[in-house]
């Protein structure tokens, strides 16, 4: 951005206005009202995001009184335990099943969505971010009465067709099941529309060369689409990448990491021992331990994204 | 200038009668208390209980010339915790906050000690109960009082129509709503009656709902069952006891009485449990008379048929899971006094009798010389329903945890060891040792420093 700067002769040339004038100039420069615009949110992300991140930080290098630096221990104390490990294993496959399936889901609709009349695509764009706009908690709320343990509602339909009740919550592996179906369910219209942002971006003149090149439409979507995708594919990924690892809502308000702890992730675990247990060092050491892991995957996946962008530039 | 005519040893002597005279004189209530005081306290499920304590603590505050505003607060979500946590690490927001069973040891670092007013109140009303002083006292220093609101424990509450129908058993004769209770009736009331009339039950089609989750009325319930073997997991002096018979014993015990609940318990919230009995499905649960107030609201024909007795008893001992809830002071109070007489004046028995009647009989002091309220007498249908509710006979009140020191118990019972170690055998499939060695590593890890 260029500032611009307006310059009055007359003030420049009268030396004894010159503090007066130059702090009318530095309030004139469009960069400086930008800054000052953003000044409240810059406050907000600093203390809401930056201070509480760092503080974690320090509060996990700390004994659980909170009284003594012991650096790396609450870590080396986590990676002895076997069911933190579970944990580690479940947030896994929490958050790659769920990525994966929203990914997977959000291209297929937004090719289909892209595909429809251009009259009525407003209308199932609009419907197909309803998940996205609920309230999570009380969307998840809805869906643990649809699973609950014994009047569930599902399960009323499947003995209406006859078939047997299905232990949605009450069996870890059915459980595990669940609380990916929702985050599924929450975080699909998240990638559709970012896909079918993409997608509308595609330049027609590529499809239409492809095509008299003699491409069929697996060929345009793998030689064309996807490339034109792939930034867009590799910033959403590890966006909700990043969002899934740190879930805690579906799993609190659906399991709270039972049966058997088989459904804890990072951030229900960090809260078990953190809040309710009360050993904030224990829980601060749960929940960034897939800092440095998120962190070094950002860094190739964003360099990707800056080498790819000044290949097309 | 003038010098002083009190010699050296004169001023320690004075101070040392002073000294010895404050800590040994019961706490009197002040009447100059002044100022303002915010109570963030726990908001009551029974309909109208809240408006009871509100009017209790505006008369007090009318009456000492102190502005009280109170925010009721839910424990839904554990909404109470989060609050009380952040305030503890502010150090700001109100002056006396309720807190749920171990919370007091999670902050007695920034709360005030109470000896002076629980001192006074025990000179008054006698014994307190062991659990709530586990959990309160902490190096001979009390940092939370025991409070009637919320207090509660977990006994059976059971079909009478279906215990005599399919199992021949006449609750009502075993514990009568009155204090002629038949010894050999009583003892009769054992874990293998009620394992057998579990299976008796479950056979008509109407199964006993034990929940196994990992919320509190499944870890109550659990831990007081494994009490009543004798299993321990670490007692007091940080020896990890989980490896013994008692423990085998519990567990297989266990094996068996799982088989006669429904699958869907080891998913079931605190509400779970409840919502089996109100709906007609269920023989019976471990729980206060929440279940039963529902009932009545809900389901009057099986509210007719709800009775709270007491636990079965096993080869250690009858033990019912206990739950109190405390107020605690903070440290950072600007008006420690005023709090302080707050806290007295709700906790004496005027007070008390009128804060269980508000809660038709749920909430439990933790003064047994409380026990005589007749609100637990006249509750009905059917008439004398929680007569039983508060512990009368050799049942004792226990804790998931206990005997470990508060640090470790805490953790023990939030990371619902016991509910986790049945459900690993029982759903899990895992041989009983393997479960036992998971528990041994687990509460190596929780005795760190």
């Amino acid at each position: 951005m260029v500032d611009l700067i307006q310059q009055y002769p007359g003030q420049l040339a009268a030396p004894a206005t010159r503090p007066r004038a130059s702090l009318r100039r530095f309030a004139r420069r469009r960069s400086t009202t930008a800054f000052l615009m953003c000044l409240p949110l810059i406050a907000i992300v600093a203390g809401l995001i930056v201070y509480p991140a760092f503080y974690s930080v320090f509060l996990a290098m700390l004994n659980k009184a909170q009284t003594k630096f012991i650096g790396l221990d609450n870590f080396a104390y986590l990676l002895k335990r076997d069911t933190f490990r579970m944990v580690v294993e479940q947030s896994a496959i929490f958050a790659l099943t769920a990525v994966f399936f929203k990914a997977l889901i959000g291209l297929v609709t937004a090719h289909l969505v892209n595909n429809l009349p251009s009259k009525g695509q407003r209308k199932w764009r609009g419907m197909l971010l309803v998940p996205w706009v609920i309230p999570l908690a009380l969307s998840t709320l809805g869906w643990w009465w649809l699973f609950d343990p014994t009047h569930s509602a599902f399960n009323w339909l499947i003995r209406g067709f006859g078939g047997n009740e299905i232990p949605w919550l009450s069996n870890p592996y059915w459980a595990r099941f669940s609380v990916i179906l929702v985050n599924v369910w929450y975080g699909a219209p998240f990638f559709l529309i970012m896909y079918l942002a993409a997608l509308k971006s595609v330049p027609e003149q590529l499809y239409e060369a492809a095509q008299i090149d003699g491409a069929n439409a697996w060929q345009r979507f793998v030689h064309v689409t996807l490339p034109m995708m792939r930034n867009i594919i590799a910033i959403t990924v590890l966006f909700s990448l990043i969002v899934t690892f740190a879930n805690f809502d579906i799993v609190q308000i659906m399991t709270a990491g039972g049966p058997r702890n088989m459904t804890h992730v990072f951030a229900t675990y960090a809260f078990l021992l953190g809040i309710r247990s009360g050993d904030l060092p224990l829980g601060a050491a749960v929940s960034l331990f897939m800092l440095p892991i998120l962190a070094v995957s950002a860094m190739f996946i964003l360099r990707g994204v800056r080498r790819r962008g000044r290949e097309i530039g | 200038m003038q010098r002083s005519t009190i010699s050296r040893r004169d001023l320690l002597k004075t101070t040392a009668i002073t000294a010895a005279a404050t800590v040994s004189a019961p706490y009197v209530r002040h009447s100059y208390a002044a100022g303002k005081l915010a109570l963030g306290l726990w908001d009551h499920w029974v309909p109208g209980a809240n408006n009871t304590l509100t009017k209790l603590c505006n008369d007090w505050g009318e009456k000492n010339k102190v502005e009280v505003t109170i925010d009721y607060i839910t424990s839904q979500g554990d909404k109470d915790i989060l609050t009380a946590s952040a305030e503890a690490q502010a150090r700001a927001g109100h002056d006396i906050m309720s807190h749920r069973a171990w919370q007091i040891q999670v902050h007695r670092a920034v709360l005030e000690p109470l000896d002076d007013v629980v001192t006074a109140l025990i000179a008054k009303a006698g014994p307190i109960s062991p659990v709530a002083e586990y959990l309160a006292k902490t190096d001979g220093k009390w940092f939370g009082i025991p409070t009637t609101v919320g207090s509660q424990v977990k006994p059976c509450c059971s079909r009478l129509d279906l215990y005599k129908q399919h199992c021949g058993v006449d609750l009502t004769k075993i514990f009568p709503p009155n204090p002629n209770r038949d010894p050999k009736l009583v003892d009769s009331w054992n874990y293998d009656l009620y394992l057998k009339s579990a299976e008796q039950l479950f056979k008509a089609g109407f199964p006993i709902g034990l929940p196994m989750g990992q919320t509190s009325d499944a870890i109550d319930s659990t831990g007081a069952m494994f009490r009543g073997f004798g299993s321990v997991m670490v007692d007091e002096k940080d020896n990890i006891k989980v490896d013994s018979n008692e423990t085998r014993a519990a567990l297989e015990y266990f094996k068996k009485l799982m088989a006669f609940n429904p699958p869907e318990v080891y998913a079931w919230d605190d509400a779970g449990n409840n919502r089996w009995l109100i709906s007609g499905k269920g023989a019976g649960i471990q729980n206060p008379p929440s279940a039963w107030a529902v009932a009545k609201r809900d389901n009057p024909q099986v509210a007719a048929q709800c009775w709270t007795h007491d636990m079965p008893r096993g080869p250690a001992g009858r033990f019912v899971g206990q739950l109190p809830f405390f107020y605690g002071l903070w440290s950072f109070s600007q008006n420690k006094p005023a709090g302080k007489d707050l806290l007295q004046f709700l906790s004496e028995k005027d007070q008390s009798r009128q804060l269980v009647a508000a809660s038709v009989g749920y909430d439990l002091p933790s003064f047994k010389s409380y026990y005589d309220f007749d609100t637990w007498d006249k509750v009905e249908p059917p008439l004398g329903t929680v007569y039983n509710y508060p512990p009368r006979g050799d049942e004792q009140p226990t804790i998931t945890g206990y005997p470990a020191r508060p640090d470790v118990a805490t953790q023990i019972y939030n990371q619902s060891l016991h509910t986790i170690m049945v459900a690993k055998v029982t759903q899990g499939d895992e041989p009983i040792d393997q479960v036992i060695k998971w528990a041994h590593g687990e509460l190596e890890g929780l005795l760190r420093a």
